[in-house]
């Protein structure tokens, strides 16, 4: 038997078989659709450029040459150089880390957050719904950005902050989606079985509920990653996001401010980088959804 | 920028009846109750950032160069030697009676600031609203009538890039662009220096007010100077606005109605506008009102861009001064426009819908 | 005399990943100014073949036919123009369900005047008029008040019986009715094809109802296609439908339950008879 039809084996033995069948499923589903392959080779290209940063970029990140300030984009400085002669293509590559720690981190602090909060407004209902539930939505009728803005004011400005202040704004989204789904499912025979069988609540809902809601969320969390950067980068922008020297895309597009009027590539060029792997993360969470998710396929 | 607003709007369809005035009354309860509720909601969240999260808020007022009486006098003025409810309820209070504090910057009453540069931000947020609508819906009826067409594919590509792109990007490519290179709009700011202050605000609107003064030439170095912003701002919800009609308007094509017209012997013009386009305006009217919310939102880093003397460049301004009171402040009102636009789209909405009648 | 309509080979396909599937596969019938039944279940191609006729099917479906005419001319050929002039005005068709086939925010007289306008240009009193007499027609006691009802203020008899007032008001050659009674309630199931039978007696017109009631189609029709995936299989006058030879035929007749039933269980149809599964 090759590993294909193992994969793809109507009857699986094994829970393993099972899930990696499941896999293999979504995937070549995936590669059928041109615009989620792009997606995905483009966060692919980000992973590995921000692992391999030190290998790629031809420059260090924050190494100055004042001799060589504000070059035009060359065969030495593809995207021409900064105000204090740093190669703008390797702060760009380097940048990439920071922007992947940001989204890791936020898509790993607030899903998980909203993901409880949902299953266990959800799962309980009446009193512990409504409390849960009336907290999410006030939040969620709060302009994101603004408050984020508002913490990130109050916490102090730090990258470390501000990956706090986004995580903070981007839970009740997830906690909607939580909540919606546990309702279809709470009241499911194999819930009651479950139950009946003496399981706590905490171990049904971990064990049981949580793992129905992950495809739903994993594509909510895909298409928000989009947001995050921006957000991440408008942080950046203002001055309370990443601080200087570190080579953070929104940071570097508002150093390059001064300079729009006449070298126009010290902030354009960040920017081309958040739209492509903001645009990736759109395509790669459109695939995802058509794919887990056909009944909300947007036709 | 996440010009986004975060609540999916799909179009009812489950016909509901009930008496006309019942369902008003309590529609208007139900609509003032949850403003309310949200709206303190809102003023905890901005007392629990002032108050309960700076290890010295007191600090954050006085600054740090403040000699000891100074602030023990701050302390006790702003109440912190109260227990944390009571503070609330005074904060609540304050900010009812429209106090919410000096701001530390420019020393004056932040309440009377932001009504100042509100009006900036109102008149780039409402021509970048008038964009959107006028260019996003078509656009979206065209692109669902025409599925898989290339204007289709435009304006797929076109909706991406409202959801991946930074505004202030945009803004400074657009600086860069149509101001630096081609001369075809104004630069930053809301008039030529030139002009500036010659025109006493009436509404606080230049394009209104520099017609009330009969002043033309004023009006158009205003127009030249807002014109691209607010097509930046324009740009998002555009993009929104004509992804959203799209996903509306194919939903209604695949209505057994829309083939019911056809059977008719209905042109196909009259299928798409009358049978299609008809039923999605009242959804319509919520995506555009969250559209303007988050405008308004979105405004922060286009004025910031601009220089555009409005209320997120206030905004911008205070958070990096550390003017605790003047953030607090915008926060609130562009927090509370955007909860009070949010609901009266959700209660239109419901109150509009025909099926509803 | 050439008949009504004419039908040879028609074929409609969809694309699909696995390339593209005929749903219906090469059907033929002709049809004069009578009544035909086209039965089958679910997914026969039966509605596919009501569709087509009205050039319907939009892309990425797909159409073909040796011959598709109407009075002698040829649908297949017509611009999409052409063919609005045709639709509703000469061929016109009632749909299954009135909860979903009706504009729910415009007026039951608004559809109907529609209905009319587009192809008649006439003074509005006229119109009102037509509109009232026509409701009165499909026997709606109170047609101003329905008039001015929205699609959700009626119910399910009352809805289709508007629907098919809008229908046969610009007094169309050829109906199709499409499943017209199976969203119904029982209780009203049989006062709507009576409506409906009356209606295309009284004007002559051709009928083509398609369901996938046997029963319900061999009392109001004068002739019966069997449709099973996509294919015609049996072709008989409704009288004569014990004498049907395909077993699909004969499984779904034998399937039916009879008032003085003997059986202790009815059978199931078996598929493994004929091909095509």
């Amino acid at each position: 038997m090759s590993t294909r039809d193992w994969l793809l084996e109507d009857s699986p033995t094994s829970r393993w078989q099972a899930n990696a069948g499941r896999a293999y499923r979504v995937f070549t589903a995936m590669l059928r659709n041109p615009l989620s392959v792009v997606g995905g080779v483009i966060i692919l290209v980000l992973i590995l450029t921000a692992i391999l940063a030190p290998w790629i970029a031809p420059y260090s990140a924050t190494g100055q040459d004042l001799a060589n300030r504000l070059a035009p984009p060359s065969e030495a400085h593809w995207m021409g150089t900064d105000e204090l002669g740093r190669d703008i293509f390797s702060r760009v590559i380097w940048g990439s880390q920071i922007t992947l720690t940001i989204v890791g981190l936020v898509a790993l602090i607030s899903a998980p957050l909203g993901l409880l909060v949902g299953a266990i407004a959800g799962y309980f209902g009446g009193w512990t719904d409504r409390v849960l539930m009336g907290f999410t939505d006030i939040f969620l009728s709060m302009p994101k950005l603004i408050l984020a803005l508002a913490f990130v004011a109050a916490l102090g400005p730090g990258i470390n902050n501000a990956i706090i202040a986004i995580a903070i704004t981007s839970w009740p989204a997830y906690a909607r989606i939580a909540r919606a789904e546990t309702l279809t499912i709470r009241n499911a025979e194999f819930i009651q079985a479950v139950q009946l069988q003496g399981a706590s609540p905490l171990r049904v809902i971990v064990q049981h509920v949580l793992p129905l809601c992950t495809s739903s969320m994993i594509i909510r969390v895909t298409l928000d990653m989009a947001g995050v950067i921006l957000t991440a980068a408008g942080l950046g922008f203002i001055g309370l996001g990443a601080q200087p020297p570190l080579p953070e895309w929104g940071a570097m597009i508002s150093r390059g401010r001064t300079f729009i009027l006449d070298q126009w590539w010290v902030a354009t060029m960040p920017g081309f980088a958040i739209i492509i792997v903001s645009l990736g993360f759109c395509f790669l969470g459109d695939g995802l959804r058509d794919v887990l998710d056909p009944k909300s396929e947007g036709k | 920028m996440s010009l986004e607003p975060q609540i999916a709007v799909t179009p009812v369809h489950s016909p509901s009846s009930g008496r006309k005035w019942g369902r008003g009354v309590s529609a208007v309860f139900g609509f003032a109750a949850t403003v309310f509720l949200t709206f303190l909601g809102l003023l905890a969240i901005t007392f629990f950032i002032g108050r309960v999260i700076p290890i010295d808020p007191v600090l954050a007022v006085v600054g740090d160069r403040a000699s000891n009486e100074v602030y023990e006098a701050a302390r006790v003025a702003m109440g912190l030697d109260q227990p944390l409810p009571v503070q609330f309820f005074h904060y609540v209070v304050n900010v009812f009676s429209g106090d919410l504090g000096q701001s530390v910057s420019t020393g004056r009453a932040v309440v009377d600031d932001l009504s100042r540069f509100f009006p900036a931000t109102l008149e780039m947020a409402t021509i970048g609203i008038i964009i959107g609508v006028a260019l996003g819906v078509p656009l979206g009826v065209i692109a669902a009538s025409r599925q898989g067409s290339v204007i289709d594919q435009i304006i797929r590509v076109v909706g991406l890039l409202g959801y991946s792109m930074p505004a202030f990007w945009l803004g400074l490519v657009g600086l860069a662009l149509f101001y630096a290179r081609l001369r075809w709009v104004g630069g930053p700011g809301r008039l030529d220096i030139f002009y500036d202050g010659l025109v006493s605000p009436v509404t606080g609107l230049l394009l209104v007010d520099s017609l009330l003064a009969g002043e033309p030439e004023i009006f158009w170095n205003a127009v030249t100077h807002l014109v691209l912003p607010a097509s930046v701002l324009g740009f998002f919800s555009l993009a929104y606005i004509a992804r959203m009609t799209r996903s509306f308007m194919l939903d209604q094509l695949s209505q057994e109605f829309v083939t019911t017209a056809r059977v008719k012997g209905v042109p196909e013009r009259v299928v798409i506008w009358r049978h299609a386009f008809n039923p999605i305006r009242v959804p319509l009217i919520t995506v555009i009102g969250l559209s303007y919310a988050g405008l308004l939102e979105g405004s922060v880093m286009i004025e910031t861009v601009f220089s555009w003397p409005g209320i997120g460049n206030y905004l911008t301004t205070a958070l990096l001064n550390a003017d605790m009171n003047a953030v607090l402040g915008s926060t609130l009102v562009i927090g509370a426009v955007f909860i009070f636009i949010n609901k009266v789209s959700d209660v239109l909405y419901r109150v509009l819908d025909p099926r509803a009648r | 005399m050439a008949p009504m309509l004419e039908v040879k080979n028609l074929r409609v396909s969809f694309p699909t990943h696995r390339g593209r599937v005929e749903v219906v596969k090469g059907i033929s019938f002709d049809l004069g100014r009578e009544r035909l039944g086209i039965v089958g279940e679910s997914g026969s191609g039966k509605s596919m073949t009501g569709r087509a006729i009205l050039k319907l099917i939009r892309k990425p479906g797909l159409v073909t036919a040796d011959r598709l005419a109407f009075e002698g001319i040829d649908i297949l050929d017509q611009s999409e123009k052409q063919m609005r002039a045709i639709r509703g005005a000469r061929i016109s068709m009632v749909m299954q369900d009135p909860k979903f086939s009706l504009n729910p925010v415009m007026t039951v007289g608004e559809q109907i005047a529609e209905a009319l306008v587009t192809h008649e240009k006439l003074p509005r009193h006229a119109v009102n008029e037509r509109i009232l007499s026509m409701l009165e027609a499909v026997r709606i006691n109170d047609p101003k008040r329905v008039a001015g009802l929205y699609p959700h203020e009626v119910s399910g008899g009352m809805g289709q019986r508007v629907m098919i007032a809008m229908m046969l008001i610009p007094e169309p050659e050829l109906l199709i009715a499409d499943e017209p009674t199976s969203a119904l309630d029982v209780s009203v199931q049989a006062q709507v094809l009576d409506i409906i039978d009356d209606l295309v007696t009284t004007k002559g017109m051709g009928l083509i109802l398609i369901s996938h009631d046997l029963n319900l189609v061999s009392r109001y029709c004068d002739r019966i296609l069997v449709m099973n995936s996509g294919a015609v299989v049996e072709e008989c006058a409704a009288g004569q439908l014990d004498q049907a030879r395909h077993p699909y035929t004969r499984g779904l007749l034998a399937a039916m339950p009879t008032i003085d039933e003997s059986r202790d269980e009815l059978p199931v149809l078996d598929r493994t008879q004929w091909a095509g599964t």
